[in-house]
């Protein structure tokens, strides 16, 4: 039966897609919207293009206004400013429930008084689908889900997560050409959560459909989206994929957000054979790669994310290292951290400034890792850094 | 530490005997002779339904009685049906301008002294020159009862989450649609209970009752009233009593809907 849903939901989709190529448009463009509550503003001037069949992640801090641009493409909220068009089509003044969009509420929203069965027809319902249509959809999205022998429950009677999997059913029901999904996995804990990422992406492929998904968690990001719009403050930080958000941070607040990282703020003295020379008043001079981008700034801020910066305790370990070790700088360990898989380690560099390096566990007994005030010399090659200009 | 937060200590023990004594042996004195077969009402003379036979043979207690009911049903129902719809507007409704002036307003009757609203009700009529009698005490039982009614049916709502309405929406209902058929459901059973606080509030008003009635269509309270004006006679105990078993039903049928709600939803609504 599922296989039959991702069909027909393919089959509209390569249809959709045929249409858009034609106009080339994406599924979803959103232009120039702005929402304000009052003197805040929530959502300012922001541009989006979300392509049909993508994964696409919203992730924030909260406040940014993640939350509110779901709004309102749900129709909650409706625009001051801008359009959102689904397929070519101005729905920013559409009412809710005439848009061919579904949400995933972060409570689920669950309507108490109805069973499961209930809550899952209510949008076909409304539909005015036939009868015998809706019964067949609900067994579809009852075994979509995995709730088979849960038909008749109530959603006091659920634990979280089926609570989770009717909200999902509902949402998907009605086969909406853009399914949003609002923080969907925040109430788990996080051993559900991980596989209920996994069988959201799974899902995801099979039918086919358009997710957008709010989250502030960037590791559910990373994971599951095709794609992640950082907003900070209203506006789109950086969109990106997941490695690019991580290994090239469009800005010092996307480097600093996502994941951890050093940065350091420095001048360029000098470029040559495509390597820049940062002075910094943390490390001295450090040598990184010149992006693709020509730096156009004097003064520049160079992030390295902590597991790129290598430990060892003296001299080098091979002839690569030595050629990748431009970089190099002699201190102390300051601190440990234990995580199981990884250890983190703070550097006290000899010049005063503290750097953070990551190295992975790979062996279980410790003959690899470094002491307290173990003297190190912590190097990264001109690759691994981000000269970031803003 | 568990014993001594499950079980009740003496000095507790005490405490909520005498609290509940303070409270109640009035009451269970009236219910006892009630069924008290001397004329005297201060002397103890066997157990005797009388009183109760005396009572249902008494027309203008039985008129009165159902004068009671009648109001109270009719006040109550227009009361829920207001105060729901207020208290809807208060809940769900956009911010409007004097929207904190309007509910403090809503709820004065809560505060203001019976005698008060009695008095103004009853120059108003006076005023339009209406006749009073069973009509004027309704309107004035439903102005009493209404904002007790939005009390309950408020709270309801704001403890309900408002996503479900959105999602509701979200699947395909207009906004009315979507609070006839998923709000509504859910707040039924403070609607319920709010009719009977309504009802029973009603039921035992003497002050406004008087000062809005009319000749020929005394309430049982004030029947009662100016009965035990002349020497409380045994049969006000029965009466009392019959009165006393109704309203405890009504009590709890509102408390158990309420929980009933409650059920339903997160939080609880009060009573």
């Amino acid at each position: 039966m599922a296989e039959e849903l991702a069909k027909t939901a393919n089959h509209s989709t390569t249809e959709d897609t045929a249409l858009r190529r034609a106009t080339d448009m994406p599924l979803l463009r959103i232009e120039g919207v702005t929402k304000r509550f009052g003197n805040f503003t929530a959502v300012n001037a922001l541009s989006l293009d979300v392509r049909a069949g993508e994964f696409f992640a919203l992730l924030g801090p909260s406040g940014c206004g993640k939350t509110t641009l779901l709004r309102m493409l749900a129709g909650f909220e409706t625009p001051d400013e801008g359009r959102v068009l689904l397929a070519g089509r101005d729905i920013a003044q559409v009412m809710p429930h005439e848009r061919p969009v579904n949400m995933m509420f972060q409570n689920y929203a669950l309507f108490p008084h109805l069973s499961v069965r209930d809550n899952i027809a209510f949008g076909l319902r409304r539909a005015g689908m036939a009868r015998g249509e809706i019964a067949t959809r609900v067994a579809e999205m009852v075994a979509l889900v995995k709730l088979e022998g849960l038909e008749k429950r109530k959603p006091d009677q659920l634990s979280g997560g089926q609570r989770q999997r009717v909200a999902l059913a509902r949402s998907l029901a009605r086969r909406p050409q853009v399914l949003l999904l609002d923080e969907p996995l925040a109430a788990l804990d996080k051993k559900l959560r991980e596989s209920t990422q996994a069988e959201l992406m799974e899902l995801q492929r099979r039918l086919g459909m358009t997710f957008i998904i709010v989250t502030h968690d960037q590791e559910e990001a990373m994971t599951m989206a095709s794609r992640i719009g950082v907003m900070d403050a209203g506006r789109l930080a950086q969109v990106a994929t997941p490695r690019d958000l991580y290994e090239a941070p469009a800005s010092r607040w996307v480097a600093e957000f996502v994941g951890d990282v050093n940065l350091f703020e420095g001048q360029v003295i000098s470029r040559e054979q495509g390597r820049l020379k940062v002075t910094t008043r943390e490390a001295g001079i450090i040598t990184v790669a010149e992006p693709h981008q020509p730096v156009t700034k004097e003064i520049v801020t160079v992030a390295i994310r902590p597991e790129k910066i290598k430990l060892s305790r003296r001299g080098l370990a091979s002839a690569v290292d030595a050629l990748q070790a431009i970089n190099r700088f002699e201190g102390e360990v300051a601190e440990i951290n234990y995580l199981g898989g990884l250890t983190a380690y703070r550097i006290r560099l000899d010049n005063g400034a503290v750097v953070r390096s990551v190295m992975a566990n790979t062996a279980r007994l410790d003959v690899d890792g470094y002491g307290s005030s173990e003297r190190v010399a912590a190097w990264f090659a001109p690759d691994d850094g981000v000269v970031l200009e803003q | 530490m568990a014993r001594t937060v499950n079980r009740l200590s003496r000095f507790n023990m005490t405490a909520l005997a005498l609290g509940l004594a303070f409270l109640y042996l009035p009451i269970v004195i009236l219910v006892i002779f009630s069924f008290n077969a001397s004329r005297l009402v201060n002397v103890w003379g066997g157990w005797s339904l009388r009183w109760y036979i005396e009572f249902f043979n008494d027309r203008a207690m039985l008129q009165a009685a159902w004068m009671s009911l009648r109001v109270a049903a009719v006040s109550a129902t227009l009361a829920t049906l207001l105060g729901t719809l207020a208290a809807i507007g208060l809940a769900r409704g956009e911010r409007f301008a004097g929207r904190a002036l309007f509910s403090g307003m809503l709820y004065s009757p809560l505060v203001m002294p019976e005698v008060i609203s009695g008095l103004s009700l009853l120059l108003l009529f006076v005023a339009l020159n209406a006749e009073r009698g069973f009509w004027t005490v309704t309107i004035a039982h439903t102005t009493l009862t209404m904002c007790f009614v939005t009390v309950v049916v408020q709270s309801r709502l704001t403890s309900l989450d408002r996503s479900l309405e959105e999602a509701a929406m979200d699947l395909g209902c207009n906004p009315v649609k979507a609070f006839l058929m998923v709000t509504l459901p859910l707040i039924i059973p403070a609607i319920v209970a709010a009719w009977m606080l309504a009802f029973t509030l009603s039921l035992d008003d003497l002050v406004i009752a008087s000062f809005t009635t009319g000749p020929g269509s005394a309430t049982l309270p004030i029947r009662i009233y100016s009965e035990v004006r002349l020497g409380v006679k045994p049969e006000i105990n029965a009466i009392c009593t019959l009165f006393i078993a109704l309203i405890t039903v009504l009590i709890v049928l509102a408390s158990f809907a309420s929980k009933l709600s409650s059920s339903q939803g997160e939080s609880a609504a009060p009573l």
